[in-house]
């Protein structure tokens, strides 16, 4: 692939960077990333890999824009209301760059069907809320071997770590299983502030950035926490767990399944 | 003693087990907190019967959803 004269103006300041250059920037062009939930985390991090030109782009979402979204789904307008989420993800991605290809899913993933989804994509970005999708996006990449970014955020609080499967600490290494029901409070009961999602979605995008790249130190092996009210960000080492169910070294969980839906039993739960 | 929990150092009085520390430091729902002492991964089942010890460096983890609920 070669750029157009178009695409080196469009994507100027990547290439003036020494460690992206036009190479850089072809590649990213052919990589994919697929991100897991169009809401608060995919949103910052679907807009900012369209306009970087990451040249596929796959978005997974079952729901339909709702008005209680906006407040922090910056990829969703007031006119979306109503549309399913995936749509209105595409339309915004294609509006600031119509060089990428978005393929939707339109759909929830589940034990069945994640393994197909992302065994197409070079990094996925974990932008769900409920514990057994983080759980189960966990694991099907650690089968699939497929790089990920683990994020969660919470009132003022966000926390982020990226896994390498396999050779790196993985979500299961620090939780082994979900936590039980209503144990820990969702974003619809709890609150969360929008900006939060910005923040962390866009470390997220930064973390895929740099992997398709191969730059800098990735965030492996290390949970990076955020405190808005203090504004304080800590890096916590992470070393992997001999005991982890996964990928430690008796590992108990040798195929994909659904685990029990623990949080977000509420019957009119809008995360 | 001295701990360091969550990056801060803090004076705790002597002896307390993991489980006591996480009642002392008023953490609210311990289900939902990994605990990481001295670099490693604490078993759930061990919170009871670790004793913390001068220095040791304790971090909770907590558990965070995001996004959105798929």
């Amino acid at each position: 692939m070669s750029l157009t004269e178009k695409q080196i103006e469009r994507y100027s300041r990547h290439i003036i960077l020494e460690q992206v250059g036009g190479a850089g920037q072809e590649k990213l062009l052919s990589s994919k990333v697929l991100i897991i939930g169009a809401g608060g985390l995919g949103a910052p991090a679907g807009l900012y890999l369209a306009a970087a030109g990451v040249g596929t782009i796959g978005i997974v979402d079952s729901d339909k824009v709702d008005l209680t979204n906006l407040q922090r789904q910056i990829i969703h307008h007031t006119s979306d209301v109503g549309v399913e989420k995936i749509k209105s993800a595409e339309n915004k991605m294609r509006a600031i760059n119509p060089d990428i290809t978005v393929q939707t899913y339109q759909t929830r993933v589940n034990a069945k069907n994640i393994s197909d989804i992302i065994r197409k994509y070079d990094f996925v970005i974990d932008g769900t809320d409920n514990f057994p999708a983080k759980f189960l996006i966990n694991d099907a990449c650690y089968f699939e071997k497929i790089p990920f970014s683990h994020a969660g955020i919470l009132r003022f609080h966000g926390q982020l770590i990226t896994v390498l499967p396999g050779e790196t600490t993985c979500y299961r290494c620090i939780f082994s299983a979900p936590p039980p029901a209503n144990a820990v409070p969702s974003c619809s009961q709890a609150g969360v502030l929008g900006v939060l999602a910005g923040v962390i979605g866009s470390l997220q995008a930064t973390e895929a950035i740099k992997y398709l790249l191969g730059l800098g130190k990735l965030l492996t092996g290390t949970l990076l926490t955020y405190d808005a009210l203090e504004m304080n960000f800590r890096a916590v080492k992470l070393n992997r767990n001999p005991n982890c169910p996964l990928c430690g070294e008796k590992p108990q969980i040798t195929k994909l399944k659904d685990e029990e839906q623990a949080v977000c039993d509420l019957k009119d739960c809008k995360c | 003693m001295n701990l360091v929990i969550n990056g801060k150092e803090t004076n705790i009085i002597d002896g307390l087990t993991v489980n006591q520390l996480l009642a002392q430091e008023n953490v609210q729902m311990p289900d939902m907190v990994s605990v990481e002492l001295n670099g490693q991964i604490l078993k759930r089942t061990k919170f009871d019967q670790t004793v913390l010890k001068d220095d040791d460096k304790v971090e909770f983890l907590y558990f965070m959803g995001g996004g959105k609920c798929l």
